[in-house]
């Protein structure tokens, strides 16, 4: 077994395009569960808002790709917007089962055939990343950084881009809950009652935090089309959006350090799995799987490891027990 | 057109395992076009194909084999058009579309390409339906019967949801959780049936029936053994939410791990001929079908209204403490709950499984139309899950008179979040109950 491969393989994964994006998306989720309580399935309809949106406006109307960054955000907003308005004065089980179905309606409008010259259909769309790309100030080339891992030199532009947005997000994330703001989205978790009768507008401070937490789902949906030049409707199933609570449930819910270290960890453990199990049946140390029931095996523990977060360890690895809301309705 | 519906989502459940197929392979070297070629599940063989260049230059042709599947290299990326031969088709079968049987796809570097043509049998091709979507103009008549075929099929298909839903809105009501594992329950009835079916070799009238008692014993086992014990630990409803949530994922690439990610059929009861009753083409499997389902819901309903037991459930269902404290021992009513639940979803998965495919990821699909139903009729009462179910079903079928038959479900989902902005309540919910 090669394990340098393996270990190499899993930091990269564990610093790469697919951890900026769930690191992204889960602090999009961190705003909304994490601080004020919301539960949000339907990230992954905000993070194909912001995929599609890019893609479209460049491969198929041909406009720039930062009106398409622009007409992403607004999008973001309106989903956030029209979401929120049916769901939010009701129980949080609500705003769970809309949110995953709008988050299918988008998936499945932007799949549909009758929609393909448009959209592209399951194919996606391709060919729009190339003026990101061009801002590229990385020469041609790998880049090695010791001892062992490797990007060539697109990977370390998008994430280059990538972590300064991470970064940026997390900075301005920490000063605002440390603002009378942040405390009133805290206080609505905690007690949303105790809060209306002291007179604030809880409906208006729930919308926000939606509206921010799927702009920022939406940054993660520019990162994922980028990375990837490509936009593909299948990569953004209810799947997705689970895969993004286990990052931030694992790495702490309301912590801003939460889901940057749930995502590196995540990733790393994914891939390490992944490429452990596939290099053991490869050189025959393991012969009783084969190599197409490995992602299965990933998807399993994912789902074993939510369980046993949740019941053992709630608060992730930052987080503060009393500070989770998992009792509210 | 009941057939028409299969052929379909024969189509949808292969284009999710070439999805999956092509993933696997994508990393292979050399481009592609390859696809399978199936009708009602099963494969289509001896079917020409060939592909061409944007100059309409030939650059091979292929054959599909016994598996259905048909595979053609093509020299380099770029744009190319793929022929079928419809000469070739089998006796009784036709492309869905006539005028689709060249498709122009792009292949990408090192891409596999999948290329799909829709097959149904000859005849029973979607009159009026242009692939747009648009209704072409149809005679009066001919538009009324396909409203009743739409209408009949959508019932069918509503009685399924709520079967699964009635079991769903029941363990809500009586224990507060958000079941997201409930569409794997479903999922499981099916692959134990399945198992049972085909690996054993039971005939499927004795398979069924042992899936349903081992779906129950399941549903008995996953409350007395997991949810009883976090209900005593005290684990908040959002908290057991969001481990639902791990139990579908674990349950559903169990499946995945176990039986792999094609999309499987039982032995008996495949294709079966339709008999015209009026206007409306059914299968008799599926009018049995129906026939059980209604009278599964109807001895639900009279047990909740007129037993001891079903009368506790309503208690606890309406306050569990008061129930509690009046004599009802409310665990032993939410295992009964869960195990009657567990049993009638496994049910419920039979039939889908009969009537669609059998795949790992069917309880996902249905599972948001369950909550749909659900949250239509009112979040907890067993009825409403009943009421909403059947209006999910029915616009979901009907609904493709108007939109093409692949967002059909986009048109259910909106609807839910349209009556949530009205009726928050549901259609039978009470208004206290949302708070």
């Amino acid at each position: 077994m090669d394990w340098i491969l393996i270990f190499s393989r899993a930091v990269e994964a564990g610093i790469g395009s697919e951890a900026v994006i769930y690191c992204l998306a889960a602090i999009g989720l961190n705003v909304q569960f994490g601080y004020t309580g919301l539960l949000n399935f339907g990230q992954a309809a905000f993070v194909a808002v912001g995929a599609y949106s890019i893609a479209t406006t460049v491969a198929t109307f041909g406009l720039p790709l930062f009106l398409g960054v622009g007409i992403g955000l607004v999008l973001a907003v309106l989903l956030a917007l029209l979401l929120g308005i049916p769901t939010l004065r009701l129980r949080a089980d609500y705003l769970a089962i809309v949110t995953i179905a709008a988050a299918e309606i988008v998936r499945l409008v932007v799949r549909a055939v009758a929609l393909k010259d448009t959209f592209g259909g399951t194919d996606g769309l391709q060919e729009f990343a190339g003026t990101f790309y061009g801002l590229n100030p990385y020469p041609e080339g790998n880049y090695v950084i010791p001892p062992f891992i490797g990007f060539d030199h697109r990977t370390m532009w998008i994430l280059t881009v990538g972590w300064i947005l991470v970064i940026a997000v997390s900075l301005l994330l920490f000063l605002v809950m440390r603002s009378p703001w942040g405390r009133v989205l805290k206080a609505i978790r905690e007690d949303e009652d105790a809060v209306r009768s002291l007179g604030k507008n809880v409906f208006s401070y729930k919308m926000q935090s939606l509206v921010i937490g799927g702009v920022i789902g939406s940054l993660a949906g520019f990162i994922f089309a980028l990375s990837r030049s490509s936009a593909q409707a299948d990569l953004y199933s209810t799947d997705f959006t689970f895969f993004a609570y286990t990052v931030l449930i694992l790495g702490g819910a309301a912590r801003i350090l939460g889901p940057i270290v749930g995502a590196a960890i995540f990733w790393f453990l994914m891939i390490f799995v992944k490429t452990g199990l596939e290099e053991a049946i490869n050189k025959n140390v393991i012969n009783f799987l084969n190599v197409n029931q490995v992602g299965a095996i990933q998807y399993m523990i994912i789902g074993l490891g939510l369980i046993l977060l949740l019941i053992y360890r709630p608060q992730g690895i930052f987080g503060d027990k009393r500070e989770i809301a998992l009792d509210a309705r | 057109m009941r057939r028409a519906v299969i052929a379909f989502t024969a189509f949808l459940g292969g284009l999710i395992f070439l999805l999956a197929s092509g993933s696997a392979t994508a990393w292979a070297e050399g481009e592609s076009v390859k696809g399978t070629l199936k009708s009602q599940g099963q494969p289509v063989n001896g079917v020409k194909i060939s592909v061409a260049d944007e100059s309409d230059k030939p650059v091979g042709d292929a054959t599909s084999n016994a598996q259905g599947t048909w595979e053609v290299s093509v020299p380099s990326a770029g744009t190319y058009k793929v022929t079928l031969d419809q000469s070739t088709l089998p006796a009784g079968l036709a492309l869905r579309f006539k005028d689709r049987a060249t498709l122009t796809v792009q292949v990408f570097e090192g891409n596999a390409r999948n290329v799909l043509f829709a097959l149904d049998a000859a005849g029973g091709q979607q009159q009026g339906n242009t692939p747009d979507g648009d209704p072409a103009p149809t005679e009066n008549e001919t538009y009324w019967a396909r409203v009743a075929q739409l209408a009949f099929e959508g019932l069918s298909l509503g009685l399924v949801i709520a079967l699964g839903a009635v079991g769903l809105s029941l363990i809500f009501g009586t224990t507060g959780l958000t079941n997201f594992a409930h569409g794997e329950l479903l999922a499981i009835g099916a692959f134990i049936a399945f198992f049972l079916n085909s690996v054993v070799g039971l005939h499927l009238l004795i398979a069924a029936p042992l899936a349903v008692v081992l779906s129950a014993a399941f549903g008995y086992g996953q409350d007395r053994f997991f949810w009883g014990q976090l209900r005593k630990r005290k684990t908040g409803l959002i908290s057991m939410m969001i481990i639902s949530i791990g139990v579908a994922l674990f349950l559903r690439y169990l499946l995945l791990f176990i039986f792999g990610g094609a999309s499987e059929a039982y032995r008996q009861y495949g294709a079966q001929e339709g008999i015209q009753i009026g206007p409306i083409s059914a299968t008799p499997k599926s009018l049995i079908i129906m026939g059980i389902e209604i009278l599964v819901l109807i001895a639900v309903g009279v047990a909740l209204l007129f037993t001891r037991l079903g009368k506790a459930t309503r208690a606890v269902a309406d306050n569990p403490a008061l129930a509690a404290s009046s004599g009802i021992n409310v665990d032993r009513v939410i295992r009964i709950v869960w195990t009657a639940g567990a049993g009638i979803a496994g049910l419920a998965g039979i039939f889908l499984g009969l009537s669609q495919t059998i795949n790992y990821q069917m309880g996902l699909q249905v599972l948001l139309l369950m909550f749909a139903g659900v949250t239509l009729g009112g979040l907890g009462t067993a009825f409403g899950a009943l009421v909403g179910s059947l209006v999910v079903g029915l616009f979901i079928q009907v609904s493709t008179l108007w939109i093409p038959p692949e967002i059909k479900n986009v048109g259910a989902l909106a609807v839910l979040i349209i009556v949530l902005l009205f009726r928050p309540q549901g259609i039978l919910g009470r208004r206290e109950r949302i708070g």
